[in-house]
């Protein structure tokens, strides 16, 4: 077991490594210097405490979403409805926040818990077309990310419109937001709540599901090997929209970190980036909790230090996207580098 | 027995082998799959390539076919020697293959499954017209009774059998290679297959025919080479050779073929399908009114030809499939709609057909895999959580009673296993639950002599302890070795039982083919 | 009523036409087994190609430089697609990872490009395709005007490459082996054919293809780059499997959210459309989709091979 990690996390380092020079050549496109443009772009995203806390604010979504791909992924799922779920999610916390006055601790419970229904509902619908009709999740899902899209664009103006633009939602009051005093002058002012905890939380929820429970061994099998499983006695149709209601409940609480944590209030007419980059954090992380949380936090970096990066040089900051859109290529043929790492290893050991 | 000898024709003149293959050496990584093998077919006979399951035969003929090169060794036609790179250059040279597992397109139609690679043109289009017209006269001329213009998802496997040797005369080749023809034909069907060859031959092709049952290379096979192992072990002349005999070179050793048995005195019904009625894939009644009882204390096989309702008995049986009408009596509850976990509970269990698709997670460990149906229970797991090194022990336990060879012991993962392994791995499985009824289709499939031997021995083993068997198997063999009654099924419907002592291998090949016992054929 | 259709009829097709084309492209690539997901960011390196190309030149060339643009574009979506065929066929990788790989660079690529050339990252052109009446047909009554009014000479090139596709699929040797590797790679392998090359052929087709859509997009209805389309390839992909794999019945599938996109979008200033909610104007053909393929389920013509890399070994 042990090798078997090691082999896939090496795997994901060099996929990074192939990312930073795809980079780096598109850095000199944009007629800068490389190495520079890298030392601000991680400068940017570590340079003083408030960016660190930007870096894992920014991060925090990210975990949650790619914590919704990767379990769906353990599970035997594609998962590329993690960006509707996010905005449904986000929706419903947000709807509560604004209709409720409760006290903040109480308050912010039920958004959560609106944001996992929420989400989790979005999933459960393409786990149940998945097991009962066979629908492919990939065109399922994205079909709900459309419909969350719309959702959002007309819901938002209808019920809770923003005081000055027609394009976001009012913004959400201290009792709702996951930000804390406490917090946010620990970071000197930046954009980290209580999400980062929440995150980390789940984290280890998620892999003592995956490695301890039952249920995480079910779901796996399933994922492995459906016929096996249900030759074995396991309710195959439960465990799929199972996987997808979980998917979907983590993809939603990245939503309420995003919009009521990160953000203050809804924009419509986005589908969220965090919906497409998570599937590349579950990648890079090799779809292992932990591994997801260390990739979030890269990702985040490479998000909050790019602005810093496009102040001091020329580069455009689509050049962050870029990299992580070359990282996950990067990663999906990764079994190139695994045939000619295997290729060397055996000439190296023939020579013995 | 008699090795390789000088070609001479009847008046004692020196002739080329049509094809030679000279010391072909293959290698996999991990295995060599043909290490210096020889093989010399004579023009107009019918040469038999002997091996068990792994040998290397299928390796060795796609290499003749083009399908992979040798490592090193050469390939000579007619005495010149010529270089196979593709199955393209194999067809222009007149080497024509009919695959174990059938190459053709399920949405196509005959011709166009015939044609494809080399089809006719007029300007831009295909010209299916004419091609219809010479796939009709090549059936006729042969006799092989094919529709050009059916779609294969509506013919039968005979049908499409006889549509790969179309492939072949349709690219007129002169040699021809069979590779195990005869799994998925009824005996009848086989002797069919045997005069469509013999037909071939009078018309001037000649014939390899991979195989490992002995049978059918005493019948109709002129000489036979042996390969074990990826090893030439020789070149018989087969009319002057047993059985026996081949069967040694084949294994390397004696071969019994009966396992030891006492005769048992089978007690009360078991199981009882009361006019089951099952759909198939299709849609279909794939069982039709189907009635048997199994006893407690036998073993129970079930004979048929591929796809004629046994797949249906397995499924509605464990709860996979919806039975349309009729009931499952297990031990005097009726399980019909009990869903599978329970049945599983009440005493039932299964060693699939497919191992690979059903019976292991190929990404899971062995122990897991070990706990596949019982994680759930005390002392594996207590309030969902699942306690592993209680499944370590579980897995290692049945590990070591049941012999399975495994890496890194029952923390290996079931891919690293070979399928030997991997099947006694799943028989232990199976077995350690002492089930009351052990459902077992096709346990030995692709397995060696000595794992055959091993299984046999466990299921017999069961059935000695008072317990109940129901095998299902496409090896009629199989079947007459080691059942106590014989259950026949064509076409859905139960045709005939009897007791295995009393009856041999004609009279169940008729029944096979839905021709009762007594009735004339 | 008839008013209302001959409204909403020109804006309708405008949307269909980059759509049918971009599924076309799918239908090649997945009908000989390489799933595509990519379709979306094709189309934009297409939008982008034939903006930066129509940009420059439409004031050198007036009038031609719109077809340099389409052919420009035509060429980069089949160079961009080699990423995701080596990926899928050389080296096996995951072809539903992948193409989310090929949208997120195309995406993430031509806006930095973009922002290198122009700053804001959007690219503008200034002449798009003009709309034109075909002589004679055009005076049928009702079709003519229908059809043979005001139309762009684009959507006749996608129609008759809508005809050509038909034809090459299903009467030429090269679409019945194209075809075979879809349904089973390994029975075209034995007749020869070599399945890694057409399949190669089958993904150029579909990045052509699709960023010839893109480009259509820009030069109709569009006029400017901005980094997205919208969806698009993924509604293409839809189309693909709405329509079961066969032409027809994607030109059935493409026009049928041509009409419901373009009525959702007219419905304000349409009386009679105006009651209808807008967000189930919008959310409509997506819905419409979900439960198309729950019906479509049990006799679903998929390409039994697509998704799944070829390999030689396994017999």
């Amino acid at each position: 077991m042990k090798i078997k990690f090691n082999n896939e996390y090496f795997l994901s380092l060099i996929a990074v490594v192939l990312g930073l020079i795809a980079g780096s050549i598109l850095m000199l496109v944009a007629k800068s210097n490389p190495v520079e443009g890298y030392i601000y772009l991680f400068q940017g995203g570590t340079m003083n405490i408030e960016r660190i806390g930007n870096s894992l604010a920014t991060a925090t979504p990210l975990i949650f979403t790619g914590l919704s791909v990767a379990f769906a992924f353990k599970t035997g799922l594609f998962n590329i409805g993690a960006a509707g779920q996010m905005l449904i999610g986000g929706l419903c916390s947000t709807a509560i926040g604004l209709t409720f006055a409760w006290p903040k601790p109480i308050l912010l419970i039920v958004m959560l818990l609106a944001a996992m229904i929420g989400g989790g509902l979005w999933g459960a619908l393409p786990g149940l077309l998945k097991s009962k009709y066979n629908v492919h999740e990939v065109v399922s899902t994205i079909m709900m990310n459309w419909i969350a899209y719309w959702t959002v664009y007309y819901t938002i103006p209808a019920y809770f419109k923003g005081q000055f633009l027609e394009t976001e939602s009012r913004r959400i009051p201290y009792e709702a937001s996951l930000k804390v005093p406490w917090l946010t002058d620990l970071f000197y002012g930046s954009y980290i709540n209580l999400g980062l905890f929440l995150a980390i939380l789940f984290v280890i929820i998620i892999a003592f599901i995956l490695n301890k429970t039952t249920l995480g061994y079910e779901l796996k099998a399933v994922g492995y090997n459906r016929h096996a499983a249900e030759t074995a006695g396991i309710n195959v149709n439960r465990s799929i929209i199972l996987s997808m209601v979980i998917a979907g409940a983590l993809a939603g609480l990245a939503g309420a970190t995003f919009y009521v944590g990160y953000a203050s209030n809804m924009q419509i007419g986005v589908l969220p980036s965090h919906g497409f980059d998570g599937i590349a954090v579950a990648l890079l992380g090799a779809n292992s909790p932990v591994g997801v949380m260390v990739s979030a936090i890269f990702f985040g970096l490479l998000h909050t230090g790019k602005g810093f990066m496009n102040a001091m040089t020329s580069i455009p900051p689509e050049i962050a996207d870029t990299i992580i859109a070359t990282i996950i290529y990067f990663s999906a043929t990764s079994i190139l580098i695994q045939r000619n790492w295997d290729k060397l290893k055996k000439k190296l050991g023939g020579a013995k | 027995m008699i090795l390789s000898e000088d070609v001479v024709d009847k008046g004692g003149v020196a002739m080329e082998y049509v094809v030679e293959m000279q010391k072909i050496r293959k290698e996999f990584p991990g295995v060599v799959a043909c290490d210096d093998i020889t093989l010399q077919l004579k023009k107009g006979e019918i040469h038999a390539l002997l091996g068990e399951n792994g040998a290397g035969k299928s390796t060795l003929m796609s290499i003749l076919f083009g399908l992979y090169q040798p490592d090193s060794g050469s390939i000579s036609l007619g005495g010149k020697k010529v270089n196979i790179s593709n199955p393209n250059i194999a067809n222009d040279l007149g080497i024509g293959m009919v695959h174990q597992h059938f190459k053709l397109v399920h949405n196509f139609t005959v011709t166009e499954n015939i044609i494809l690679g080399i089809e006719p043109t007029r300007g831009l289009m295909v010209d299916t017209d004419s091609a219809a017209k010479r796939i009709k006269e090549l059936s006729e001329k042969y006799k092989l009774n094919v529709n050009p213009h059916a779609k294969i998802y509506d013919i039968s496997v005979g049908m499409q059998q006889r549509v790969e040797i179309l492939k072949m005369l349709y690219r007129s080749a002169d040699i021809l290679i069979f590779d195990e023809p005869t799994s998925v034909l009824t005996p009848q069907e086989v002797q069919e297959l045997m005069k469509i060859m013999g037909n071939l031959i009078t018309e001037g092709k000649s014939i390899i025919l991979i195989t490992h049952k002995l049978k059918e290379i005493k019948a109709i096979a002129d000489r036979c080479t042996v390969i074990r192992r990826g090893k030439h072990i020789g070149t018989v002349d087969v009319a002057s050779t047993s059985g026996e005999e081949l069967a040694e070179m084949m294994v390397g050793r004696k071969v019994s073929f009966k396992v030891d048995k006492n005769k048992m005195e089978s007690g009360e019904v078991i199981l009882s399908l009361e006019n089951l009625s099952v759909r198939n894939i299709h849609g279909v009644l794939g069982l039709k009114n189907f009635s048997l009882d199994i006893c407690w204390g036998e073993i129970l096989g079930i004979a048929g030809v591929d796809g004629n309702g046994q797949s249906e008995i397995v499924e509605s049986l464990l709860g996979l499939k919806k039975v349309e009408s009729g009931r499952i009596l297990f031990r005097g509850m009726d399980i019909t709609n009990l869903p599978i976990r329970e049945r599983i509970n009440k005493g039932l269990s299964h060693i699939p057909e497919d191992r690979h698709r059903d019976g292991l997670i190929l990404d899971y460990t062995l122990e897991e895999n070990m706990i596949l149906m019982v994680y759930y229970q005390e002392p594996l797991s207590r309030n969902g959580l699942i306690n592993w090194d209680k499944v370590h022990q579980y897995g290692e336990k049945i590990i070591n009673d049941f012999d399975v060879r495994a890496g890194q012991g029952s923390s290996s993962l079931a891919r690293s296993l070979s399928g030997g392994n991997q099947q006694k791995a799943i028989v232990g499985r199976e077995i350690d639950r002492d089930p009351d009824l052990l459902i077992a289709v096709q346990p030995t499939r692709g397995l060696d002599v000595g794992a055959i031997e091993y299984i046999h021995k466990r299921l017999v083993e069961q059935r000695n302890r008072g317990k109940a068997v129901l095998l299902i198997s496409l090896e009629l063999d199989e079947i007459l070795d080691i059942s106590d009654r014989i259950a026949c099924i064509n076409n859905g419907e139960l045709v005939d039982i009897v007791n295995a002592d009393e009856t041999n291998e004609n009279e169940v090949g008729l029944m096979m083919a839905g021709i009762k016992r007594g009735a004339t054929a | 009523m008839l008013s209302v259709i001959l409204l909403i009829f020109p804006y309708a097709i405008a949307f269909t036409i980059p759509l049918l084309i971009t599924s076309l492209g799918g239908l090649f690539s997945e009908r000989s087994g390489v799933v595509n997901i990519g379709l979306e960011g094709l189309m934009v390196i297409g939008m982008f190609t034939g903006a930066i190309v129509i940009s420059q030149l439409e004031f050198i060339y007036p009038g031609t430089a719109i077809w340099i643009g389409l052919l420009a574009a035509f060429i980069a979506g089949a160079a961009f697609s080699l990423l995701h065929a080596f990926a899928c066929i050389t080296l096996n990788a995951n072809q539903v990872i992948s193409g989310i790989a090929i949208n997120m660079m195309a995406g993430a690529l031509t806006t930095f490009l973009a922002r290198n050339i122009t700053g804001s990252g959007n690219i503008q052109i200034v002449h798009g395709m003009a709309r034109q009446n075909i002589n004679l047909l055009s005076d049928i009554p009702i079709l003519g005007k229908l059809f043979f009014t005001t139309s762009y000479s684009t959507t006749w090139l996608v129609l008759s490459i809508l005809l050509i596709s038909w034809f090459v699929l299903y009467r030429t040797a090269f679409g019945l082996r194209l075809r075979a590797c879809g349904e089973h790679p390994h029975a075209a392998d034995s007749a020869g054919i070599n399945v890694y090359v057409m399949r190669y052929i089958a993904v150029m087709i579909s990045g052509a293809f699709a960023g010839l859509g893109g480009a259509i997009v820009i030069v109709t209805y569009s006029g400017e780059f901005n980094g997205t389309a919208a969806g698009l390839g993924f509604l293409a992909l839809a189309s693909l499997i709405f329509g079961q794999w066969k032409p027809l019945g994607i030109l059935a599938a493409t026009l049928f959210f041509g009409f419901a996109s373009t009525v959702a979008n007219v419905s304000q200033v349409i009386p009679l459309l105006a009651i209808i909610p807008g967000i189930l104007l919008k959310t409509f053909p997506y819905v419409f989709t979900l439960i198309a393929l729950v019906l479509f389920s049990k006799s679903s013509q998929a390409p039994k091979a697509a998704g799944e890399p070829y390999d030689k070994g396994k017999r």
